[in-house]
């Protein structure tokens, strides 16, 4: 009798394999001693496309940013020792913001772990905080499952990156190669399905509230849950505020939405929270830069509803009255049923009020000035792409303005580092959002310290021909670092201005891309408006904006939401 | 207030220090851990005894629940439950001091299990207050050393933690 041939494959041809089952279209990474066998079999097959990026930071961020614009799933692959620890900052970052991401780890030979040798670390060790999950396959018979497991848990539940660190000598080793089409872990069974009774009790409240507020963040994003989200808010009429990881998954030129919440929200969206008499919170998670002071929040009575993934994000910070365990999409279809026959209170009242507090016009600033205001770049910059660009962003006072003045239509169109907070994540994200869409208007809105963090990845751009549009508010100052100076230490600005900055023009040249330095608010639409003419090509419009504008609204440290330092105080 | 966590946890490299990772960057404190294979050598049984308000223990729940490795978690404490710490002590006890030594750890149902010249090593389980009040009763210099596993937990009667 004939056996069934089944392939004896490698070990790197095996990961290949399991990479192209998961329909994986690019991986961006950096190669090095431990993973030759596995670039080895990149170099031999056409399936998966490899960006070469120029520091494994950059990998790991453009990963990230390829996962957020779209529903697919960035891999990154890096080698052992510096190669990993290089990637970690990109790893954290997706962590900190659930974002899905396979790292694929090169290590040293599995007789030589444990012995110091060459361009060894701990790898999972160092990941293991930073990770969902994590994985040493020191065996090849292992390695199919693990990447089963790695990809199925880094999308499933509440997701993240998964990190599978794989010794050399596993990836020449040989074995029957099989995937495996399903994966069941008793350990590891994420809660899809929301419970009924909660539901019931919170539609209730929703049908009582005089005073509703709707709260979102990353996970609606995240569950692609913004059609549902759409439908509720309309069928209810109620306002909508999203956070700094929510926008976009709810049209943000809409009536009903009060713009962005939290440390430099609008005012309108903190004072409807802090007074709303019943919250649905969605996917978000109350945290310190959202809510501000979590006693100064409870101090206003209100019933809290809070729909997430993940139980640990509930009544962590916040103690909440209904919470409702379960995929956003699920729940909130549930909702609308319930919804369907009942009748919501009339909150004429509760909208006289908050527009009263949208009166305020707390975004506003100079639009005399002769020096040119970032504010006004970005307003440009959402005119000029018809709000319907992908976004990427630095961390510091641009990323809030983009924040606020960018009104994203879509979801997974912004796409920042809002929990880590990463400098230099935004042209390697851009480069990833890029990948996951070819031919759409990316542009990265940075600032000039942040850019310098991961500028060596322009090279990247240029090799594979990314048309990124570098819009970098140029304040020679870690402006968000000045503010708080400013603002808490007597405007003693120490080592927050970046002297001996570069002729970012030149920089962009040398790189082979164009560059244009722009100084008069006059000339801001029309660069805008050439830049983003020439589809082919990366621009780095370099923006010397107002050195001294300060982000506002903004919330202290420690302060409750309602304690707003606005402009017109100052 | 004290608990007594019971962990069913898959018995893979990595697994330990998981949890032990979550309570040291979390901020949550560990008075005890204990840990062993259970009849089903793929899965491992811990007990933790930690301290902390109710909602520290139920975000420290989550937070187990939340690791991947982890298969159930059950606060022991909150309902009838039973718990064991073995200790083994060694003890000063030459020609004087030994029928002292004996007599002492036979109140508590202590076992010599180890004799030497000058030396007696004594088994002893009990609860945790059991041990600190033997370690109490001996004359404290005689107190060589001690060695204590931690408390392990079990539920009383049909309260029963399996995967
Ligand atoms: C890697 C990293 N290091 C330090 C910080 C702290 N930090 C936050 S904002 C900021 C300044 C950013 O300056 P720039 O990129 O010029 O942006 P601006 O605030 O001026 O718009 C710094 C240093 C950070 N977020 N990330
Ligand atoms: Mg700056």
């Amino acid at each position: 009798m004939d056996r069934i041939k089944t392939e004896e494959l490698t070990g790197a041809q095996i990961l290949i394999r399991c990479l192209q089952a998961e329909g994986v279209e690019v991986v961006f990474g950096y190669p090095g001693g431990a993973v030759l066998w596995i670039y080895d079999e990149l170099f031999k097959q056409d399936k998966i496309r490899h960006v070469l990026v120029r520091h494994e930071q950059g990998a790991a961020h453009a990963a990230d940013g390829y996962s957020r614009s779209s529903n697919k799933i960035g891999v990154c692959l890096v080698t052992s020792g510096p190669g990993l620890t290089n990637a970690v900052t990109g790893i954290a970052t997706a962590y900190m913001d659930s974002i899905p991401m396979i790292v694929i780890s090169g290590q040293v030979p599995t007789h030589a772990i444990g012995e110091d040798a060459f361009q060894e670390c701990d790898s999972v060790g160092i990941t293991r905080p930073c990770v969902k999950h994590n994985f040493l396959v020191r065996d090849v018979k292992d390695l199919a499952v693990t990447m089963k497991k790695a990809f199925h848990i880094a999308t499933t539940g509440r997701p993240g990156p998964v990190l599978v660190d794989i010794p050399k000598d596993v990836t020449t080793h040989t074995c029957e190669f099989q995937y495996p089409e399903t994966i069941s872990m008793r350990s590891y069974n994420p809660v899809k399905k929301g419970h009924a009774g909660q539901i019931k009790k919170a539609v209730q409240l929703l049908l009582e509230a005089k005073r509703p507020m709707v709260y979102t963040g990353g996970g609606v994003v995240l569950s692609n849950a913004s059609a549902q989200l759409k439908d509720l808010i309309k069928r209810t009429g109620f306002p909508i505020t999203n956070t700094l990881m929510g926008l976009g998954a709810y049209p943000g030129t809409d009536d009903q939405f009060l713009g962005m919440l939290g440390m430099h929200g609008t005012f309108e969206a903190n004072m409807a929270m802090q007074h709303c008499d019943v919250l649905l919170a969605i996917g978000a998670r109350f945290d310190d830069r959202v809510i501000g002071n979590p006693a100064h929040f409870a101090s206003d009575p209100r019933k809290i509803i809070h729909i997430d993934i993940d139980p640990s994000s509930i009544s962590k910070r916040v103690k909440v009255d209904v919470p409702i365990v379960g995929n956003i999409p699920d729940v909130l279809s549930d909702f609308l049923g319930l919804l369907e026959k009942s009748k919501t209170q009339d909150i004429k009242v509760w909208w006289k009020q908050i527009d009263e507090w949208r009166g305020k016009d707390c975004l506003k600033y100079d639009r005399k000035s002769k020096i040119i205001k970032p504010q006004f770049v970005l307003e440009k910059l959402y005119e000029v792409t018809g709000g319907g660009a992908f976004i990427t962003s630095d961390v510091g006072q641009h990323q809030m303005w983009a924040a606020q003045f960018y009104k994203f239509e879509q979801p997974r169109r912004w796409i920042n580092s809002g929990g880590l907070g990463t400098m230099g994540f935004g042209l390697p994200a851009a480069m990833g959002a890029q990948m996951a869409n070819p031919g759409a208007t990316v542009a990265c809105v940075t600032g000039e310290s942040s850019i310098q963090m991961c500028l060596q990845e322009l090279s990247t751009c240029k090799q594979y021909r990314l048309p990124i549009k570098i819009i970098n508010l140029n304040n020679k100052y870690m402006g968000m670092v000045r503010q708080w100076q400013q603002f808490f230490h007597g405007n003693r600005y120490s080592e927050s201005y970046m002297d001996a900055l570069p002729d970012f023009v030149k920089l962009a040249e040398g790189y082979g891309h164009s560059g244009l330095l722009i100084d008069k608010p006059a000339d801001v639409e029309p660069a805008l408006r050439e830049t983003f003419k020439r589809k082919k090509d990366l621009v780095f419009l370099d923006f010397l904006t107002d050195q001294t504008e300060n982000v506002y609204p903004m919330i202290a440290g420690g302060k409750g939401l309602t304690e707003m330092i606005l402009s017109e105080d100052l | 207030m004290r608990h007594i966590i019971s962990i069913l946890v898959e018995n893979e490299a990595g697994a330990l220090s998981r949890i032990s990772n979550m309570f040291s960057a979390r901020g949550y404190n560990i008075e005890s851990l204990t840990v062993a294979p259970t009849e089903d050598a793929s899965m491992s049984r811990m007990t933790v005894v930690t301290v902390g308000s109710d909602e520290v223990i139920e975000k420290i729940t989550k937070q187990l629940n939340k690791l991947v490795e982890v298969v159930k978690v059950v606060d022991l404490s909150e309902a009838e439950h039973i718990e064991r710490e073995l200790m083994l002590i060694k003890v000063r006890a030459g020609a004087k001091e030994r029928e002292d030594v004996k007599r002492m750890a036979d109140i508590f149902r202590g076992r010599v299990i180890d004799v030497s010249d000058n030396t007696y090593t004594i088994e002893l389980t009990g609860d945790g207050a059991k041990l600190d009040a033997f370690i109490q009763a001996l004359d404290q210099s005689a107190i060589l050393e001690t060695v204590r596993t931690g408390s392990s937990g079990i539920g009383r009667g049909n309260r029963i933690l399996r995967a």
